[in-house]
């Protein structure tokens, strides 16, 4: 069909039939989850969900603006510490220490991609890095806060209403609804005219400059955002843990993330979730049984999909436009 | 008629080399003004200088009237200097429609929107793909296009952007005659209150679409006049090839019809 009989409409703002029933399925499956897995697999499952968040939010910015972050777990570890403070000593009455988190994470961001969006590629990778770095030093060494090396522990369990969320099954679909909150604020990113503006400046800074575009301002609004959504993810972590320790905010949890974005594969938002989900599966479930060398087979994973799926897991099911070479 | 560009002793150092060296240059609105030069003359330069992508090393630019010398590329852009590049310039990963969108957005729509929409502009998107004859490949990633497309594609883009003034830098390079053709025809069809100052090393097309021409030599204005007068100059003849015969750049008769003064390389 050509342009001249249809409406133009924003590729990525078009959800096919396809792609539209397998998120229903996915999100009844999840809430089903707790009804067919042991208490164990379920607790493994959220822990996904938290992940997959962190995952999503860091393809805001590695995927779509084309900003490779080597150091957003910072701000999930800032959006964890505030939730876990403000359960801690204001209240655990949901959903304060969430949207708290939230805040945390976005005012981090804001702070450090005030520096970090004015350098580009490698620069904003080590420069994200090193603020993400100073961060952790920082959770380490305000030990009355955040209770040092030893983290922060005994985190009162979030209350919905007069009830404590600690059953398993309820803590799950607390986790899930706010990860949905989570996802549907990052598609609604993605797909929006901002969405575009930063795709925009992924492919061709200059020439969104030439256009009248001014990118500095959009790269930090995605960076502020993507730390907002990361903080939330944060406090997802400090609700189900009910600990924060000053790894949850360390390289290892960035390099994590950004390996299950490229896993999943960039820029698909869905596709960095399966690829979280994977990294957890391998890290928590699958690492002890192979005597700590859950690490060693991530990496394999890696090489494999960098060799066999260069557009990640998502990159097995593209969009029409994108697959299409000639008509 | 107005002035609605102007350039004062405009100026622009590499090093020790002088790319652009006190050029003064006046384009009169809605002009097809021609900027033409040996290679090395300093054109593409001087059309950077312009749209804001280099800053000048001295010397002022004057924009409808306003100031532009200090303004960043993005402001003068918002003010209505477009331009088109001359290797292609585009968001190869996105479609031709999206590549379309993102420029008419910026001028119509609200690029700061969070939520996803229907583009009240999408009606625009479609008539430049359609002006640009690109209309059946809305949907087509930018990096499947053939590279006269991505041409056309360029000009659908910078259009999008309801410049004032546009620049364009050699939009028919390594276009085939059909293509260059169809451009010319979608040139000389812009309304007549868009201004475009190109560079085009094809003197053919360069003096069938000039009302204005500028010819530059080593960074320096060699001459500025109408075609004709352009035509008639011998200095203009010696730049380009140094004692050659007139014959040898210009052709007297028409190539194409309706009457134009047509040349060759």
């Amino acid at each position: 069909m050509s342009l001249t009989t249809m409406v133009y409409r924003p590729t990525e703002a078009r959800l096919d039939w396809p792609g539209r029933l397998s998120a229903a399925a996915a999100v009844v499956t999840l809430a089903a989850a707790p009804f067919f897995l042991a208490p164990y697999a379920t607790t493994t499952l959220t822990r996904m969900l938290v992940y997959a968040l962190l995952a999503a939010s860091l393809d805001l910015l590695v995927g779509i603006t084309g900003l490779p972050s080597l150091g957003h777990a910072a701000y999930f570890g800032v959006g964890a510490y505030m939730a876990g403070w403000i359960a801690t000593n204001a209240t655990p009455a949901a959903p304060l220490p969430l949207l708290a988190a939230a805040v945390a994470g976005g005012l981090a961001a804001l702070a450090a991609g005030w520096v970090a969006v004015r350098s580009a590629g490698v620069f904003f990778l080590i420069l994200t890095l090193a603020l993400a770095e100073i961060i952790q030093q920082l959770a380490e060494s305000w030990q009355p806060v955040t209770g040092g090396s030893n983290g922060m522990y005994g985190i009162p369990a979030t209350r919905l209403g007069a009830e404590p969320l600690t059953h398993v099954a309820y803590l799950h679909w607390y986790v899930l609804g706010w990860f949905l909150v989570g996802i549907l604020v990052v598609w609604a990113l993605s797909a929006s005219p901002f969405g575009a503006t930063l795709r925009g400046i992924r492919d061709n800074e200059p020439r969104l400059r030439a256009l009248g575009y001014q990118p500095y301002r959009y790269k930090l609004a995605a960076f502020v955002a993507a730390g907002a959504v990361a903080g939330l993810a944060g406090g997802l972590l400090a609700t189900q843990q009910r600990l924060v320790t000053p790894t949850d905010l360390g390289f290892a949890t960035s390099a994590l993330a950004l390996l299950a974005v490229v896993i999943g594969g960039t820029g698909t938002i869905w596709g960095p979730c399966l690829g979280a989900a994977l990294v957890v599966l391998v890290r928590d479930s699958l690492g002890p049984s192979l005597g700590g060398h859950g690490p060693l087979v991530l990496g394999l994973v890696f090489i494999a999909v960098v060799y066999a799926l260069p557009r990640g897991v998502a990159g097995v099911r593209r969009p029409r436009s994108r697959r299409t070479a000639t008509r | 008629m107005s002035e609605v560009l102007r350039c004062v002793d405009v100026a622009r150092t590499f090093g020790a080399l002088r790319a652009v060296d006190g050029v003064d240059l006046a384009v009169t609105r809605g002009a097809r003004h021609a900027l033409i030069g040996p290679n090395g003359a300093g054109k593409s330069t001087l059309l950077r200088l312009v749209a804001g992508g280099l800053r000048v090393t001295r010397g002022r630019i004057w924009f409808g009237g306003r100031d532009v010398t200090r303004a960043p590329e993005a402001h003068r852009a918002r003010l209505g200097i477009g331009q088109t590049f001359q290797q292609s310039s585009l968001f190869r990963s996105l479609t031709a429609a999206d590549n379309v969108a993102l420029a008419v957005q910026r001028r119509r729509g609200r690029p700061w929107l969070p939520l996803p929409q229907r583009p009240g502009w999408a009606a625009r998107v479609t008539e430049l793909l359609g002006l640009v004859g690109l209309e059946s490949r809305g949907h087509q990633p930018v990096h499947t296009l053939s590279y006269a497309e991505c041409r056309q594609l360029e000009v659908a883009v910078a259009l999008a952007a309801e410049p004032q003034v546009l620049l364009l830098d050699e939009p028919a390079a390594g276009m085939s005659a059909d293509g260059t053709a169809r451009l010319l025809d979608l040139l000389r069809g812009l309304p007549p209150d868009i201004t475009l100052v190109f560079i085009e090393h094809d003197l053919d097309l360069a003096f069938q679409l000039a009302t204005e021409v500028t010819v530059l030599h080593l960074g320096r204005v060699l001459m500025s006049g109408t075609p004709a007068e352009v035509q008639a100059s011998d200095e203009v003849q010696r730049a380009y090839l140094g004692a050659g015969r007139r014959g040898d750049l210009f052709i007297t008769e028409p190539v194409t019809g309706g009457g134009d003064v047509a040349a060759r390389t």
